[in-house]
């Protein structure tokens, strides 16, 4: 039960900051779905309806990425090395694993809740969407591979300025690559291969999948569970090392 | 209580501990002196697992410290010579963090809040945020986390540090009760004066070693007891002697102003290390 003494935590100050939270989340999705789903794509036709309907999902993948790994990626940066916070969890007598479950999960719930935003925004804009458990089972899973992911960065990573970079050439790369605004499958040859093996895009093709017929892509599934897998082991190896 | 066997770090080529051999008993307040890098905290962090020895052991409640982590932690209370304070939590919630990251039952842990609170004089701003507190409010709230679980050695690091003289006294005094319900104390300090009037053992360090051990007046008694000091042209100087005849005697063939007085831990301090403390 230690992690959640640790999700307690983040959910004391999330409790205390949601609105401003909320209200920062809602700014690029609301200018994706203005500039992309409205303006840019009301033209454009896609197989399987509007652009609208493909990129929605798409955007929730994105924000479902960002909104994870920056939570718990500053988070823990910042705590490791300028407020110092991360020592009381280091002289607790805790497991790694612990910690890194508890900082993970909260990473989840806030991409989740921004997943939700953008949900309810995007069917306000006239999105067209079946919405299943698989779809909140899959947004889920990319919340907290993501959130581990940004546990791994925030232990390693030994500087703002370095963490804001790799937010810069990774991460924002990945927002628009990975099938979230078009079919990575459209990507030059090389770069779509690279595409094809990273987490997001299997995020994407899975919530639109869901999205359209309801389906699920099992070998999807299985990719972004062996990521969450992967990414956590890797968290709570960065903890472990240092304590 | 704490022990340590050859213990060492080095980062590169720099020896910031080096081979430190110190025992302290059970009951005691240790005090362990130095100026700036000295190697204070660094001993510090390797006793409570924050930084890892390069080699060499530490024992705390008999339990060596890389190998018996869950005991020692459970063992020890730590205040950090840096503020490390949740700011974004209320003082009741970062001792209720602390409690219950060391598995307090509620019941307990409330009763403990309160107690705690009160001891360290916050009770009336239990229920504000941490970044409102000014640097002596948080010292005190750092001292009552670490005392939340009940741990049997309590490392202070600078625990007065930048306090006013009032805050200083009021930090003695917990720092005595603490001390008077069991507690082992090992804290580090730049003031000559907390060493002095807190401590029943003294470790003065420099350059990574420890130069000398004991009770305040073991010391005094090492360097002289007694000190002569003299206006030498507009400059002070003055010399320690063993005895008061010594002194005396040596005064006699002074001229101008002379004071004879007993050693402070301060004049201990310049004699090993040459230096002021902090200098
Ligand atoms: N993380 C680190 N990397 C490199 N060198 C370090 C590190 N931490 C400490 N040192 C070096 O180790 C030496 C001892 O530092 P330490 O902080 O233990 O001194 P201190 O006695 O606590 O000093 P102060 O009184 O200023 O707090 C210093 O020379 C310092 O520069
Ligand atoms: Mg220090």
């Amino acid at each position: 039960m230690d992690f959640y003494t640790v999700f307690w935590r983040e959910m004391r100050v999330f409790q205390r900051t949601w609105w401003k939270f909320l209200a920062s989340r809602l700014v690029s999705p609301v200018l994706y779905l203005t500039a992309f789903g409205w303006g840019l794509g009301r033209n454009i036709r896609t197989d399987s309806g509007s652009y609208l309907d493909f990129v929605v999902p798409g955007i929730i993948a994105l924000s479902a990425m960002t909104t994870s790994f920056n939570a718990t990626g500053n988070g823990v940066n910042m705590s490791r090395l300028y407020y110092n916070t991360l020592e009381e969890y280091l002289i607790a007598p805790i497991s790694p694993a612990s910690l890194v479950l508890g900082k993970v999960l909260a990473g989840t719930v806030r991409g989740l809740i921004s997943s939700l935003v953008i949900l309810v925004l995007g069917i306000l804009f006239g999105a067209r969407l079946a919405v299943t458990g698989w779809f909140f089972a899959v947004t889920g899973t990319t919340c907290f591979l993501f959130a581990a992911l940004g546990v791994v960065a925030g232990m390693t990573i030994n500087s703002h300025e370095d963490m804001a970079n790799f937010s810069t050439f990774i991460i924002l790369p990945m927002a628009f690559f990975c099938g979230t605004f078009f079919r990575a499958e459209n990507l030059p040859g090389i770069v779509a291969g690279v595409v094809s093996i990273l987490p997001l895009t299997h995020t994407s093709y899975a919530l639109r999948l869901l999205a359209a017929a309801g389906t699920i892509p099992v070998a999807s599934a299985l990719v972004l569970a062996s990521y969450a897998a992967t990414f956590f082991a890797a968290a709570v190896w960065t903890v472990r090392r240092v304590c | 209580m704490i022990e340590t066997r050859g213990l060492n770090k080095s980062y590169g080529q720099l020896r910031a501990v080096a081979d430190l051999n110190m025992k302290i008993e059970e009951g005691e307040i240790f005090g362990l002196l130095g100026p700036n890098g000295a190697g204070k905290t660094t001993t510090i962090r390797m006793l409570t697992m924050l930084t890892r020895p390069t080699s060499g052991e530490a024992f705390i409640a008999g339990h060596e410290v890389s190998r018996d982590l869950d005991r020692v932690k459970r063992a020890i209370g730590v205040v950090p010579q840096h503020m490390n304070l949740d700011q974004e939590l209320t003082a009741r919630e970062n001792l209720e963090l602390h409690g219950r990251l060391h598995k307090m039952p509620a019941a307990e842990r409330r009763r403990c809040i309160a107690e705690l609170l009160a001891f360290v004089e916050l009770a009336d701003r239990a229920d504000d945020l941490v970044s409102r507190f000014s640097g002596g409010m948080k010292r005190r709230l750092m001292i009552a986390r670490a005392l939340m679980h009940q741990p049997r050695v309590l490392f202070l690091d600078e625990p007065t540090i930048g306090l006013d003289p009032q805050a200083r006294r009021r930090i003695w005094d917990l720092v005595r009760q603490m001390n008077g319900d069991g507690v082992t104390v090992l804290l580090t300090t730049h003031y000559i004066e907390e060493a002095e009037v807190l401590c029943h053992q003294v470790g003065v360090m420099d350059h990574g070693k420890l130069i000398a051990l004991g009770t305040p007046a073991e010391l005094k008694e090492r360097v002289g007891r007694f000190a002569v000091e003299s206006l030498n042209g507009g400059e002070a100087a003055y010399t320690l002697y063993g005895t008061r005849e010594e002194a005396l005697r040596s005064a006699g063939h002074l001229e101008g102003g002379v004071a004879i007085r007993e050693t402070s831990l301060e004049d201990v301090f310049i004699q090993l290390t040459g230096r002021r403390v902090g200098g």
